[in-house]
């Protein structure tokens, strides 16, 4: 409740300084809108800017869903047949380091104008983090846990399916939960950078469009609706990873 | 020797374990080597020892877990001349409970791991081993909501589910307070009585307590030494019995001398 209430008091915060610079400064509006004027722009121009928002919502979801399920299948890869480890893990750093700006226009290219090219954006982008994160969940976990289900198993030895599911995964599912938070966080860039490079629909095309026309308070609107949706999705993901690593004494200690 | 309260009979018929030709080297140094020994079936052995002497790779040997980091040799038999793999039951000194799972489920888990899904039969086991160590009422908690001593009672339960003729014990008590491992070392020797049991500890009083039998492990080099006879008194002996406080402080007496050799001998020795 009272983080609530200090989050509406930071928003309203950082309006009203907006506002107030707007007010002394006296800059044009096409410089820098003041938030009352991107209010307006949002509620009348809304029929305009939300089948934009809905294309670039359809790419961040898609997105984060295959680049998650990517990621935790390398992962789960990796630590099954570790020999693949040396071979795969320098490609993987490899894709990291090149800078997905980069990609942008070759992706546009091959993938065309249309959501693919935006999905495999964020796909990439959001790939390193899970991937990461989880192998390193899936490692690290307590040698004594393997020793004992090792004796438990009997001649047969445990299957690893059965360790993976019963021990592995649920011990490297807060490490999974950090890697999706992170991928949250940046899935919108792909999906945006995409659409800048070249689309013809999306948050990212409507504001280029509107810079190109001075039209700088629909940028700053469509800007907002794209913020409000990374927020709403991080919260969601969020509240989702906590409940199903529930276990964990992190929570609460906020 | 059944004590009226053991109401968990063993299903397999009890069994000896032999081992002969141990060895133990880290990075070259050989730790010991050329150890033999034997665990009485039916019988509780415990495995004195200073830390860092090699208890915990001797008991991994048996268990047929690997060495992280050393090397060990040895042959490992049973009496009955069956592998060994799949009758064994292992409790740590952590208690390796699995911090997702419920209580029961973490009883459970041995029968999870060999196969998928459990039946009623299976929980209802695991709730009355849950009953013998007094923890039936938490058996839907998570381990985070239990202190210490309860989550080691939990691997107690969940080393009887596992329902196995030979047990090993590696300082099962040693990370519990003095009146909760007083406590549960009465529990484990009421309801693992009547199995093999190997209980790795470094506590003297504790292996006198007990223990039918208690193999030394010690000096320069190591070598495992049988404490010879221990007090007649029925098992879980009182501390209080005649001629164990004596015996505690030899057995403390014989770890010391030989420590302080080890520490004397080491600077000179190459």
């Amino acid at each position: 409740m009272t983080q609530a209430l200090r989050l509406i008091t930071i928003a309203l915060g950082l309006l009203l300084l907006w506002q107030c610079i707007v007010w002394v400064s006296d800059v044009p509006k096409f410089i820098l809108p003041g938030p009352l004027r991107v209010a307006e722009t949002l509620i009348s121009q809304y029929a305009r800017i939300a089948p934009h928002a809905g294309i670039t919502a359809l790419e961040i979801v898609l997105g984060l869903i295959c680049g998650t399920m990517l990621g935790g299948m390398t992962a789960i890869s990796l630590t099954v047949f570790s020999p693949l480890r040396q071979w795969l893990m320098p490609v993987l750093i490899a894709s990291q380091a090149l800078p997905v700006f980069a990609l942008a226009p070759l992706l546009t290219l091959w993938f065309g104008y249309g959501l693919i090219s935006k999905v495999a954006m964020a796909v990439l982008i959001i790939y390193f983090p899970v991937t990461a994160a989880f192998y390193d969940g899936l490692r690290r976990i307590d040698p004594g846990w393997l020793d004992m289900a090792r004796v438990m198993a009997g001649p047969n030895g445990p299957t690893r399916g059965s360790v993976m599911l019963r021990i592995r995964l649920p011990a490297a599912l807060p490490a999974f939960g950090s890697g999706l938070r992170v991928a949250t966080a940046v899935a919108p860039i792909g999906a945006v950078v995409g659409e800048w490079v070249g689309s013809s629909a999306g948050l990212g095309y409507l504001m280029l469009q509107a810079n190109g026309r001075m039209q700088t308070d629909l940028m700053f609107a469509a800007l907002l609706v794209l913020a409000v949706m990374a927020l709403g999705l991080y919260a969601l993901v969020d509240r989702g990873l906590r409940l199903v690593t529930n276990w964990q004494p992190e929570n609460g200690y906020a | 020797m059944i004590s009226g309260a053991a109401s968990v009979e063993p299903t397999h018929s009890s069994i000896g374990v032999a081992v002969a030709g141990a060895g133990l080297s880290f990075a070259g140094r050989t730790i010991f080597q050329n150890v033999s020994l034997t665990l009485a079936a039916g019988e509780w052995t415990a495995l004195l020892g200073p830390s860092g002497v090699g208890k915990t790779s001797l008991l991994r040997l048996i268990a047929g877990l690997p060495e992280d980091g050393g090397v060990t040799v040895g042959s490992v038999q049973a009496s009955d001349g069956y592998p060994l793999a799949g009758r064994i039951a292992y409790m740590a000194q952590r208690d390796l409970l699995l911090p997702w799972l419920s209580i029961i489920d973490n009883v459970l888990i041995g029968v999870r791991l060999r196969r998928h899904g459990n039946d009623a039969k299976d929980r209802q086991k695991a709730l009355h081993l849950l009953d013998q160590v007094g923890l039936a009422a938490r058996a839907q908690d998570r381990p985070a909501a239990l202190s210490g001593g309860m989550r080691q009672r939990v691997a107690l339960a969940r080393t009887l589910m596992e329902d196995r003729p030979l047990v090993l014990m590696d300082e099962p008590f040693s990370a519990l307070d003095a009146v909760t491992r007083f406590r549960l070392q009465e529990t484990a020797a009421r309801l693992l009585s009547g199995r093999t049991v190997l209980l790795v500890t470094h506590d003297p009083s504790e292996a006198l307590r007990l223990s039918d039998r208690i193999a030394l492990l010690a000096g320069t080099p190591v070598q495992l030494t049988d404490a010879g006879s221990l007090p007649d008194v029925p098992i879980p002996r009182p501390l209080d019995a005649p001629g164990m406080a004596a015996r505690a402080a030899s057995l403390l007496q014989q770890l010391a001398d030989q420590d302080a050799r080890d520490t004397i001998a080491t600077p000179g020795a190459a």
